[in-house]
């Protein structure tokens, strides 16, 4: 596998209430964001609302600024391409490449557009083709995604959320991407719905040979689509592994956390509740010094309070954590109770 | 392949048939609105009248005969009774009599209703441009006879028709609201499309631009600057000049509701999805946004029509809009100022009325548009 994208060192700082006359201040959204994808994985990023998941996605694709770091897109092999040093204009030809799929399937289509209008569209800015063979792209992608061809000339008012989806995916993929940023693709949808998502989202990765940075609050979603799971928490990344290693044992007692609410779909199953989680995420404005986490983690330790972890490797592995003590503590998976894992479960969805 | 280009057929017939359209629908609630469709049609009506201005204006508003100063209204009949009791149909004034107000010892005009002046329909009249291009030379009423007097709503202080001032007035009051809210359309949408779409600083400078312009008394603002227009404009220059000048003020009004739009649809996930698609600004906004508020921005110009006239009406009957040659409403309401004229010549109100029942037909109009636009409302 290659390297598709890397981000270096990323940081996003937010201005609020720059007054005439009052000092600014700031929020720091990201901090120092290190991240490599790989071409064909589905990287997936998870976090509690605000944990600035978007914006990581948002700034990837340059919707928005980044304050520090770099975005390095590589199309080829020895190619690279510093994304976010480039201009509005310089940047239009990577924008094929690197599309998006939208969280909100009511407002990420113009309502006053056709469906096939909307396809359309990233094509006729492109000027990659013309009349017929415009046409013809847009039906069949649209086929591809599940949407009959008769319903072209309709709004999108006269669609289903799913179905809508699939018509954001669509306009997505009809540019041929290489990567796809899908930022809570299918959390507006209903159970059933997501999982027909889902699996349209693992079968278009297969045909065009995609590579997804998909952005989930819900883990069950996460360990079922995504090969490798960063973690982040308040702007920071604290774990970055394979999906199977950090579901079965995670290395930062934030993972823990997350895995630890993971619904269990069976009452004879259930988990005792062993802890409360402490306290609120503390405010974006207002951040603890040292570890990020160490407000609400059940570990912490004097030197969590002062010293910053960094994120490292946990015994030369695939896995990355953020933790001072990520050797040595002994946090819980997923797949603790006894024969039924998290991963069959999600399946069973 | 057969297949296939069947279904793009298919396809393709599909995307024709007009579906139901955003303003198929905003239609469709406007219609529920039965007070809005009514005054629909009344403004459309008014906007007739003043379109056909010369052809039915039975006499040239500015011709004046000493002989009919404040002649009352002789109104238009149809059917009288002869002396014989049989029943003559058609078309007739009553001519004038002159009587002596034996307290005021003064010279009144009455109706002398034994004199019938016989009218035509499609009179024959002197040739003339329709809405400054169509040449004709009929009008659509006037009587057979062209020194018998036709003064259907009266004559003013020189004798002038009341009827023919009062249809040419309409032409230059209803478009003075027409040009001037398209002008103020134009500024509105650019400053505030542009306030609303880069935000930031230029954004906080048009809005307190905006705030500074409408805290000021508007009478006086637009006195000052109606006063400051030289007096040697032709009639067409101090049309525009007018117009700019209600402007000035309107399209504050019209700036904010397109800011108000664009600062809300810019968050929207479409015009992000456009912008990732790397559409430029001009498409985002011309393709993007603009379309998915036209309706509001229709109502919200049909709401502005009715002050405009307000205003122009306003400032011509005080004496600083529009100067005596062009007739509008508000030059011909200035004639009704003193309470004399109105004692003896009541009629002189009648621009008076047209003005509340346009803007109270306008105002339903809009409101209508309005509710019929926002896909919220009830």
């Amino acid at each position: 596998m290659s390297r598709l994208l890397s981000v270096e060192n990323l940081s996003k700082q937010f201005t609020l209430g720059s007054g005439l006359w009052g000092k600014e201040r700031r929020l720091d959204a990201l901090t120092e964001i290190n991240l490599e994808v790989e071409a064909g994985e589905t990287l997936a990023i998870v976090g509690e609302s605000g944990c600035g998941k978007t914006t990581l996605g948002r700034c990837i694709i340059a919707a928005q600024p980044v304050t520090e770091g770099r975005v390095v897109y590589h199309p080829k092999a020895g190619q690279s391409v510093e994304l976010t040093a480039l201009s509005k204009r310089e940047i239009k030809p990577w924008r094929q490449d690197i599309r998006m799929i939208f969280q909100d399937p009511m407002s990420s289509l113009n309502p006053n557009m056709r469906v096939f209008d909307i396809v359309a569209e990233p094509l006729r800015i492109h000027k990659i083709c013309k009349r017929r063979e415009l046409e013809e792209r847009v039906i069949s992608t649209l086929e591809k995604v599940g949407i009959p061809a008769e319903a072209v000339g309709r709004f999108p008012h006269a669609f289903s959320g799913g179905q809508r989806q699939r018509i954001g995916i669509a306009r997505a993929l009809v540019l041929d991407p290489k990567l796809v940023i899908a930022d809570e693709a299918v959390s507006a949808l209903d159970v059933s719905i997501q999982a027909q998502v889902l699996n349209l989202l693992e079968d278009l990765k297969a045909e065009f040979g995609l590579t997804y940075i998909f952005i989930s609050h819900d883990l069950g979603v996460v360990n079922y689509i995504a090969d490798r799971v960063v973690v982040m928490y308040l702007g920071h990344v604290v774990e970055n592994a394979p999906t199977e290693m950090l579901f079965e044992r995670p290395r930062h007692p934030y993972t823990e956390l997350l895995l630890e609410a993971l619904p269990i779909a069976d009452p004879t199953r259930r988990k005792p509740r062993k802890s409360e989680v402490r306290g609120e995420i503390p405010y974006l404005g207002n951040r603890p010094t040292g570890c990020p986490f160490h407000t609400r983690c059940r570990y912490a330790q004097e030197i969590c309070r002062s010293d910053k972890p960094a994120l490292r490797s946990i015994n030369g592995t695939a896995q990355q954590a953020a933790c001072h003590f990520a050797e040595t503590l002994d946090l819980k998976g997923a797949y603790e109770d006894a024969g039924h894992s998290a991963r069959e479960m999600a399946h069973a969805q | 392949m057969a297949v296939e280009t069947m279904q793009l057929e298919v396809a393709r017939t599909a995307a024709r048939p007009v579906r139901e359209s955003q303003f198929g629908l905003m239609w469709r609630r406007f219609k529920r609105h039965k007070l809005a469709v009514v005054s629909l049609w009344i403004v459309g009506a008014f906007y007739l009248v003043a379109i056909l201005a010369e052809f039915l204006a039975p006499l040239d508003p500015s011709a004046y005969s000493a002989r009919y100063t404040y002649a009352p209204p002789q109104g238009l009949h149809f059917f009288a009774q002869e002396e014989d009791g049989s029943w003559h149909v058609g078309p007739y004034v009553y001519g004038y009599k002159t009587e002596i107000d034996p307290v005021a010892l003064r010279r009144t005009f009455v109706i002398d209703e034994e004199v019938r002046l016989p009218v035509r329909f499609f009179a024959p009249s002197e040739p003339y441009l329709l809405a400054g291009f169509i040449p004709l030379s009929v009008k659509l009423v006037g009587v057979e006879n062209p020194r018998d007097p036709l003064y259907i709503m009266g004559a003013d202080r020189l004798g002038r028709d009341l009827l023919s001032r009062l249809i040419h007035g309409t032409r230059i009051s209803l478009s003075i609201g027409l040009a001037g809210v398209t002008l103020s359309l134009f500024f509105g949408i650019v400053i505030g499309g542009f306030a609303g779409y880069y935000g930031g600083w230029f954004d906080s400078a048009v809005m307190r631009v905006v705030e500074f312009i409408r805290s000021m008394p508007t009478i006086p603002l637009w006195l000052g600057l109606a006063a400051a227009l030289p007096r040697d404009w032709s009639a067409l220059q101090t049309y525009f000049a007018i117009t700019l000048i209600l402007s000035l003020i309107g399209w504050t009004e019209l700036a904010r509701v397109v800011r108000g739009r664009f600062l809300s649809l810019r968050t929207e996930d479409f015009v992000t999805a456009a912008r990732l698609d790397g559409a430029s600004d001009w498409r985002i906004v011309t393709r993007h946004m603009v379309p998915s508020f036209t309706s509001h921005i229709i109502a919200a110009a049909t709401l502005a029509v009715p002050g405009m006239i307000l205003a122009e009406t306003a400032l011509s009957f005080l004496g600083l809009g529009l100067q005596a040659p062009i007739v509008s409403w508000g030059t011909l309401l200035q004639d009704a100022q003193n309470i004399r004229t109105l004692a003896s010549a009541p009629w002189l109100l009648a621009p008076g009325l047209c003005v509340v029942v346009v803007i109270l037909s306008m105002n339903f109009f809009g409101d209508g548009l309005r509710d019929a636009a926002d896909p919220h409302g009830r």
